[in-house]
């Protein structure tokens, strides 16, 4: 498995992939995320096993390879029926697509920033902010333990299965904690900085029930520089 | 995030997931309600292996349902010394604390009972006659009325369960799945629950829940099933009644 920065760009180009109109001139992109605008499953930028202790190699496995990808596939799937429905003039269908369409294609999103905005230690996981939102940080929170202290909060009150976020709002730029049910993703008035999965698949087979000590532990493996490129 | 998700997350941390929390806002009061205990299992952990494991059993019952019922409890003896109160928000909150952790006991209640070792005699189709008359007539069969509700099983988007219901209007059969730990509306009688939440397959299926739910045919209380077909909403929740 690759272990270069580079393949940031190539996860760029996948989330673009997500949108048919610009997956067309997206395609060639470095990493060859998708090809005649399907979405793919990107690499990761660091191996299974790189995140332990705090995430197994197991369960990065079996969420990358079996779950991302099964989102990868069935929103190729669904786009495709989109399609033949829009051709098609058929309202209806397309009405009923909908809600796969986000299902699948917020999986797809939301695991390909995931995986971006964790690194191991040795990768610069872990650690503080700097720059910018650094400080902006410290301006709403007055520090990144209250930060983290809120996500924490946000994702063990979770009912069911979801995501939590630390967003920015496109209009004010002001910073917040959003939990996300399922795949629901971040678009619209939020900008995603930095997401952690609150699915059981992404902590049971190492933590059980205890997913209060996976909140904990994720923390250790934050990258912190994807969460800053993505601050505007 | 609505308003009353934003009011709850911080409050449903203080109050249960936090391990380490304290139990002050447990103290008991005269008029505090009774309350709920985990109900034993009708079989041992290991008993419906190897469709269920016994590892995925244990957590399952001792620590997954134990949680609902122990924040259950919590929930409900909160609402009771907030009846007085004038803290609107917070008693908004505590409905859908009372919602979630209420719907895992009664589900996790039901489940349970509608499983049964697959050496069991009520374990085959014959114990269910009455049912399997009604399957026929509004499924056109057992095996069409299974391929269905594993169809709804694996549709399900997240964290949820998959029922065989009937109406308490009509008595006709329906399948309906209910989100996170919703319990079945109140115009329904749950007849069979199948959880499709990922801890109750992840540690045995991993990503193969398919597989799940194919091989829970096989550890089905049929005998149950018809009990419940041929009663009302009253004698279902009768599992329920295991209060202190």
């Amino acid at each position: 498995m690759s272990t270069t920065l580079l393949r940031t760009t190539g996860f760029r180009s996948a989330l673009r992939a997500a949108a048919p109109s610009t997956s067309a001139r997206c395609a060639g992109l470095a990493g060859a995320t998708f090809t005649r605008g399907k979405a793919t499953l990107p690499d990761l930028p660091y191996d299974y096993g790189a995140l332990e202790p705090a995430i197994s190699g197991k369960i990065m496995e079996l969420h990358h390879s079996k779950h991302h990808a099964t989102y990868v596939n069935s929103l190729n799937s669904f786009s495709e029926q989109m399609g033949a429905a829009r051709d098609s003039e058929n309202v209806a269908a397309q009405i009923a697509l909908q809600p796969l369409i986000n299902f699948h294609g917020g999986g797809h999103l939301n695991h390909t920033l995931f995986w971006e905005n964790l690194a191991p230690k040795s990768q610069g996981g872990g650690g503080a902010p700097s720059g910018e939102l650094a400080r902006a940080i410290e301006g709403h929170w007055g520090g990144l333990g209250k930060l983290q202290e809120e996500m924490n909060k946000a994702l063990a009150g979770i009912q069911g299965s979801g995501w939590a976020w630390v967003v920015q709002d496109a209009q004010t730029g002001a910073l917040g904690v959003k939990t996300y049910a399922n795949q629901d993703p971040v678009v619209g008035q939020f900008r995603p900085i930095l997401g952690i999965d609150a699915w059981e698949h992404a902590y049971y087979l190492q933590y059980e029930n205890r997913k209060a000590e996976y909140f904990k532990a994720i923390w250790d493996v934050v990258n912190w520089k994807a969460a800053e490129k993505r601050y505007k | 995030m609505n308003f009353t998700q934003q009011l709850l997350v911080p409050f449903l941390y203080a109050l249960s997931w936090n391990p380490t929390a304290s139990s002050e806002q447990t103290c008991a009061i005269d008029s505090a309600p009774t309350e709920y205990s985990l109900p034993s299992l009708p079989y041992a952990y290991d008993a419906l292996a190897p469709y269920i494991s016994s590892q995925i059993m244990t957590l399952h019952h001792s620590k997954h349902h134990q949680t609902y019922v122990t924040n259950l409890n919590k929930a409900l003896s909160l609402e009771s010394s907030l009846t007085e109160s004038a803290d609107i928000p917070t008693r908004i909150a505590n409905q859908q604390a009372i919602k979630f952790n209420g719907g895992g006991h009664i589900n996790h209640s039901l489940f349970w009972k509608s499983l049964v070792p697959a050496s069991s005699p009520h374990a085959d189709t014959s114990n269910a006659p009455n049912l399997a008359k009604a399957l026929n007539a509004d499924f056109g069969g057992l095996e069409k009325f299974k391929d269905k509700f594993s169809a709804a099983l694996l549709g399900i988007q997240g964290s949820g369960w998959g029922w065989l219901v009937k109406g308490v209007e009509n008595g006709k059969l329906d399948i309906v799945t209910t989100k996170d730990q919703d319990p079945v509306e109140a115009k329904y009688v749950p007849i069979l629950g199948v959880d499709m939440w990922e801890h109750a397959y992840y540690l045995q299926y991993l990503n193969g829940k398919a597989d799940y739910v194919k091989n829970i045919w096989n550890i089905i209380n049929w005998n149950e099933a018809e009990v419940r077909f041929e009663g009302g909403r009253a004698d279902v929740f009768q599992v329920l009644q295991s209060k202190i």
